[in-house]
């Protein structure tokens, strides 16, 4: 008889639900209950770098804007730098880097304010264009969804990024790229996510 | 710079695929094109990290975190366990949220309008940071099953959402967690979305006797498993 090795199975995941926003964003569920709530500042006041802010929606398979849903944001700052032990350099004072971001629950339109990310050298050397991590949850998503959010102003860096350049398909490659808009002298970007149907924005296993 | 030590693949069949038609709301909010490998960098082998300024003293007592003139209705409960990797090892310092609807089976959410009274002392939401053995516990009541939206006449199970992180954006996990002898954990589409009974089993928190407080609050314990990494020993990697 052969030896089970002695691995655990990873938990199974199971839909946020509707009523996420009652766990990880109580004010925006609307009540007030922690002194402070996390995720609300990604950058924090002394990130150096562009201050811009990402605006969009998450579309469903009919079309339709997903109002319930839930982002979080996991980004390097201005120089590369995630806040984390293996991030590969420091980041300022009160840099995260980590967000999350809930939809107007009347249109699903969502937005966030942080500070532009530099492009990433990876251990292995490969640099990374600037980009924004992604990952999306919601009442009808049973596992929790990966996307990357790239810059169109960064075309240089995005012609030799390795993820983007790894995408076979070259016409899914503008799915992960956010356009540049401009308000009030603000850098706005914009990204629309579509879970399915024409256009599907690139999901990846990671 | 060594390349860093990647986390195993995810074991997709351990998971609700995308679509599942049994639970309505997964069919158009489910992507229909194959999901793209990409080799784990920095971004999806960081994560990030939390310290006890974060959380406030009563976070993990929804007892008495949103308790106003009294404590919530409902069967107390103790919800404990461990948060580990698929290596069996603790994963300390990281961050636990929870969420529920009270006994009644309503959720304090604007959204939500069954007929169950919100509780007044009940909030529903508390959160913790693990120590250095990977444990967790929260206090809190016993969340009442409710019917919602899919087929005409179906109910959710008790259960409680949780929500945690590990070290990396690639172990980032919400589940729910379900209570042992519950009839309505066969009945429920969303439950049945997980393709293995071995994986409905792992989202059931057991009765712990030895966990209760005698006359005061009864136990159940509830351990998370969360994505393991390679060991760094052999690199296959330039
Ligand atoms: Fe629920």
């Amino acid at each position: 008889m052969t030896q089970p090795f002695d691995y655990l199975r990873e938990t199974p995941s199971q839909t946020a639900g509707p009523y996420v926003h009652i766990g990880l964003a109580p004010g925006a569920a609307g009540f007030d209950i922690y002194d402070r709530e996390l995720g609300w500042d990604i950058a924090g006041p002394n990130a150096k770098g562009t201050r811009i802010r990402i605006e969009g929606l998450v579309i469903d398979g009919t079309g339709s804007p997903i109002k319930d849903v839930m982002l979080e944001a996991w980004q390097a700052n201005a120089a590369g730098h995630y806040a984390h032990p293996e991030g590969g350099g420091p980041v300022e004072e009160g840099f995260r880097g980590w967000g999350r971001v809930i939809t107007d629950f009347e249109t699903g339109a969502w937005g966030f304010d942080t500070i532009k990310p530099g492009s990433v050298r990876d251990g292995s050397g490969k640099v990374h264009a600037p980009h924004i991590s992604l990952w999306i949850v919601a009442r009808g998503i049973n596992l929790g969804l990966n996307t990357r959010l790239y810059f169109d102003d960064e075309a240089d860096a995005n012609a030799a990024d390795p993820v983007l350049g790894m995408i076979e398909w070259e016409r899914r490659r503008p799915t992960l790229i956010a356009r540049r808009t401009e308000s009030d002298g603000k850098p706005v970007y914009r990204f629309d996510i579509r879970i399915q149907g024409e256009d599907e924005t690139v999901f990846f296993d990671i | 710079m060594s390349a860093a030590a990647a986390f195993y693949q995810r074991n997709r069949d351990r998971h609700p695929p995308a679509l599942t038609p049994a639970y309505k709301t997964s069919v158009a909010r489910s992507p229909r094109l194959a999901r793209i490998s990409l080799d784990q960098s920095v971004a999806e082998m960081t994560g990030p990290t939390f310290g006890h300024d974060d959380i406030g003293p009563l976070d993990n007592d929804l007892i008495r975190n949103y308790a106003q003139d009294g404590d919530p209705i409902g069967e107390r409960i103790i919800v404990h366990g461990r948060v580990l990797n698929e290596n069996a090892r603790p994963v300390p310092n990281t961050l636990v949220e929870i969420w529920q609807a009270n006994a009644g089976g309503r959720y304090r959410h604007k959204k939500d309008t069954y007929l169950a009274p919100i509780d007044p002392n009940f909030g529903g939401c508390g959160r913790t940071i693990t120590d250095a053995d990977g444990a967790y516990a929260f206090r809190t009541v016993k969340p009442g099953a409710y019917p919602w939206r899919n087929m005409v006449n179906d109910w959710r199970p008790a259960h409680i959402h949780v929500s945690v992180f590990g070290t990396a954006f690639c172990q980032r996990l919400i589940t729910q967690l379900y209570f042992e002898g519950d009839p309505l954990i066969a009945r429920c589409p969303i439950v049945q979305t997980i393709p293995d009974p071995d994986g409905i089993d792992a989202l059931t928190a057991r009765l712990d006797m030895n966990a209760t407080i005698p006359l005061d609050t009864i136990a159940y314990r509830f351990d998370i498993v969360l994505r393991g990494r390679r060991a760094t020993m052999f690199e296959n990697r330039p």
